[in-house]
């Protein structure tokens, strides 16, 4: 019977890379009480796919490692997700354009070096500058100076954003090329990490064993295996480890960790093969975590192409939304590990930070009937038919083919959507990218930090840097100026949500689900959750033997 | 002979090249990788044009494969996305995947020699039916139904040993693995071995020997089993390759970082170069064993001879 279940261990063994795909996480809070010190946590981790440079690690497992040796101006709540000041002291501005960082003083690398303003300064240059290749370049493009560093085509005409002014040894400015109130709630993502003289000096040494301000230190490292984290003994910040350390053991596949965490070999998973979704919280007897993560799936269209952006092929794409059955998807192919989406970003922001269960209303509800009668008025699918575009190689086949399932009951028709499987994630994405889409295709968003911002602005404003889509409204695009002029949270929250209700009308992407984060622990350990970026809050972890 | 073993390594190279060139092709097939190193996000082309540029991708495919041929030779495998040389990747995996390869290989060459040997000899026997019924069993449950079976009964439920291997898979850690891997081999060089012992037990030279007068035993061993063992030998040659190339779903299931796993990591981020890299020496361990085979019918066959 197990067996059974089992053989679908290919579409696990995929997914163990590919659902790591988008963005890293964050990081802790404040400490609790109570713990015992000495005992190593044995964890799971997948190889990571680039190296460990807080501006190179675009993924969840290089993440981990990041956030657990680095501490950055801001830090996610664990458990709210609210970001909260860690290394900075304070991040003020009179206009939202020109911020002042004052750093704590006292903080320092594991190595002995202080953190201080040029820390970040130095780190954010090399981050933002081209010839250095960092993945994550984008990120501070909002800096006064990027396109120096960074231009479009030629080489950079200067080394260092000018954006960026040392105050004193604990102070600098940051000055953007717009206003953008959220700006300091963005400082937790790992890009933002402060980076010490040691990697500017030999970065070669310096990536074969990382030293950074974190909580942990990393006292082995054997590439492709295992690497062995120990509580970093001069760590600064509040939020100190509650275990001697962290192993963190590569697995080639999810059902081998998942195996290997029933038999007692490993303590935390972050991962659980779907084949295992079903037993996992009678197997791990309550030991199985299941909560909302910071993680949507969309169906995108390409507006790119003529028959796809008509008026017409709005109100198709409004009726596909209604033919899909979300809370049946939800429940029967991914044993509620997903949520039925009600809007573009995530429950992990929670009412106040712009999540709404009422955004997208009637479009995002099952509705069979009305959702005929869109299609038809809109003249039918573009072509008598569609397709869903995936990757062959993540766990995708089960879900696309229900959706299509349910649209063509919907209509009627066997053969008016069928699943286009296509072969790697990465020719996957570049044909997205480059514009070869003809049909629906699947899109995913792992947040970057925990904003409304961060599930819009670069997802549909016009050139958003990841609109796959390619939609192009003024009047969203003037919301997310105005969003991001606004002079306190609360309004720009308020504006973004305002231009949230165009993507309603709109539908360039429909919101399928939210996906959660699941994961499992043996009984030695305990305290273990996931935070909002589904990565285990390993500094909270205690061990009990 | 010598002359002979230099033919055939010169038959090599032309092999060699074409593989290569074949396995550098289907990789380039798959699409253009970058765009996977963004994740969902959409690529920043200036980096990536710089990331292209650094990894050769921006040139011409016939200039790609020259540029990597003519790395190979001063001993650079290039570089895998995360920074680290191919060579080091290597070094790292064919141990392991060596060890693991060498164990099923034992398994199933004493095994399964040993299994035929008896059910030949004992033809149409309870002994025979017995041995024929499990290698029918075993062949046709799929490796990996087999693999996880015995890695839950024997790892999760009964707790007699690890699951799966630990780090630096040590020797009596692959004694499971190593049989999952043989498993079918196993059956098959059984099968084999049978059906020759049992032709040859009717041949002349076979009565010849018996009629002289000749122990059992080395009427067994000297005359049948040597006789009998050129089509197994030619098996476990080309088996030897397989074995390696083809670990890949057993070190899936028993956490084995070998060969396997990091092609298959190749494949999955469309690194040629770790791709191509681990296919080549993949190619020259097929080769060495197919001549090595070769050789080897000349020592079980005194009638083979090579000019």
């Amino acid at each position: 019977m197990r067996t059974t279940a089992q053989v679908s261990w290919i579409a696990g063994a995929a997914a163990v890379a590919l659902a790591a795909t988008a963005c890293s996480g964050g990081g802790g809070g404040s400490s609790g009480g109570g713990s015992v010190p000495g005992g190593v946590v044995r964890a799971y981790w997948g190889d990571p796919q680039n190296p460990l440079e807080p501006a190179d690690t675009n993924e969840v497992q290089g993440g981990k490692v990041l956030d657990m040796i680095f501490r950055g101006l801001k830090i996610y709540n664990p458990d709210t997700g609210a970001a909260q000041n860690e290394v900075a002291q304070s991040i003020t501005s009179s206009d939202q354009r020109t911020f002042t960082v004052r750093i704590k003083p006292g903080w320092k690398f594991s190595n002995g070096e202080p953190v201080n303003a040029d820390s970040f300064i130095n780190a954010w240059n090399y981050g933002a500058l081209v010839t250095n290749k960092q993945l994550n370049a984008s990120f501070f493009a909002y800096i006064d100076g990027y396109a120096a560093v960074h231009p479009n085509s030629g080489s950079p005409t200067a080394r260092t954003m000018k954006g960026l002014k040392k105050v004193d040894d604990l102070t600098f400015t940051v000055t953007l090329i717009q206003k953008f109130s959220l700006f300091p709630d963005t400082l937790g993502y790992s890009a933002y990490y402060p980076l010490p003289k040691a990697f500017f000096s030999d970065p070669a040494a310096w990536l074969r064993k990382p030293i950074g301000n974190g909580p942990y230190v990393i006292s082995s490292y054997t590439k492709g295996s295992k690497m062995e984290l120990r509580k970093s003994s001069n760590f600064s910040g509040p939020d100190r480890a509650q275990n001697g350390g962290v192993d963190l053991i590569v697995y080639t596949d999810a059902n081998t960790a998942y195996t290997d965490l029933q038999a007692g070999n490993l303590d935390v998973i972050d991962i659980i093969p779907a084949a295992q979704l079903a037993n996992a919280p009678s197997d791990l007897s309550g030991r199985f975590i299941n909560q909302p993560a910071g993680i949507i799936q969309t169906l995108s269209f390409p507006l790119y192409q003529a028959n796809w952006s008509t008026p017409g092929a709005l109100k198709v794409r409004q009726g596909i939304s209604m033919a899909i059955n979300r809370p049946q998807i939800t429940q029967r192919i991914f044993n509620n590990s997903r949520t039925p989406a009600t809007d573009w970003t995530s429950p992990v922001l929670g009412q106040q930070g712009g999540f709404s269960k009422t955004i997208c209303g009637q479009a995002c509800t099952y509705d069979p009937a009305r959702a005929k009668t869109l299609i038809q008025q809109g003249g039918g699918l573009p072509g008598g038919q569609m397709t869903i575009s995936y990757n062959a190689d993540g766990d995708h086949k089960s879900w696309v083919d229900a959706v299509c399932n349910s649209i063509n009951t919907v209509l009627g028709n066997n053969h008016a959507c069928v699943g286009n499987p296509i072969g790697t994630f990465a020719d996957f994405r570049s044909q997205v990218t480059d514009k070869k889409m003809t049909s629906a295709f699947r899109t995913g968003w792992q947040m970057d930090y925990p904003l409304i911002q961060d599930f819009l602005e670069p997802l549909y404003t016009t050139n958003g840097s990841s609109n796959d889509a390619h939609f192009s409204n003024p009047q969203f695009d003037k919301l997310a100026n105005q969003a991001n002029a606004a002079p306190n949270s609360a309004a720009a929250v308020s504006s973004w949500q305002d231009a949230e209700k165009i993507l309603a009308v709109q539908m360039p992407a429909i919101p399928l689900w939210y996906q959660n984060a699941v994961g499992g622990y043996s009984a030695r350990v305990s305290g273990v959750r996931l935070n909002s970026f589904s990565v285990p809050v390993y500094y909270r972890i205690t061990v009990k033997s | 002979m010598g002359r002979y073993v230099l033919r055939r390594l010169l038959q090599m190279i032309p092999v060699f090249i074409g593989t290569t060139l074949l396995i550098f092709l289907m990789v380039h097939a798959l699409g253009d990788p970058i765009a996977a190193r963004f994740g969902d996000k959409a690529p920043d082309p200036v980096v990536a044009a710089q990331i292209r540029a650094e990894f050769n991708l921006d040139k011409p495919l016939w200039l790609q494969y020259v540029l990597y041929f003519k790395g190979i030779f001063t001993g650079d495998f290039g570089t895998a996305f995360t920074g680290e040389p191919v060579i080091d990747l290597m070094a790292r995996s064919w141990p392991v995947t060596l060890k693991l390869g060498l164990t099923a290989f034992v398994i199933e060459a004493v095994v399964g020699i040993a299994l035929g040997l008896v059910s030949g000899l004992r033809r149409g026997r309870l002994t025979d039916t017995v041995a024929m019924a499990f290698t029918l069993i075993v062949i046709s449950i799929p490796v990996f139904v087999l693999g996880f079976t015995l890695q839950y009964l024997l790892g999760v439920k009964w707790a007699v040993i690890r699951p799966t291997v630990s780090y630096g898979a040590p020797l009596n850690e692959l004694i499971l693995p190593g049989l999952v891997l043989a498993s079918v081999s196993l059956a098959y060089v059984t099968r084999l071995t049978r059906t020759s012992v049992a032709e040859n037990l009717r041949a002349d030279y076979v009565r010849t020997a018996v009629a002289k007068g000749l122990p059992r035993r080395r009427v067994v061993t000297q005359h049948l089993l040597r006789n009998s063992l050129i089509p197994v030998v030619t098996f476990l040659g080309t088996d030897l390759g397989a074995l390696m190339g083809g670990a890949l779903v057993t070190e899936t299931i028993f956490n084995i970082q070998g060969v396997g796993y990091n092609l298959m990591q190749g494949v999955r981020r469309q690194e040629s170069a770790t791709v191509v890299g681990f296919v080549t020496v993949l190619v020259i361990v097929y080769l060495v064993a197919n001549l090595l085979v070769d050789l080897l019918y000349a020592v079980l066959d005194p009638r083979i001879r090579y000019a």
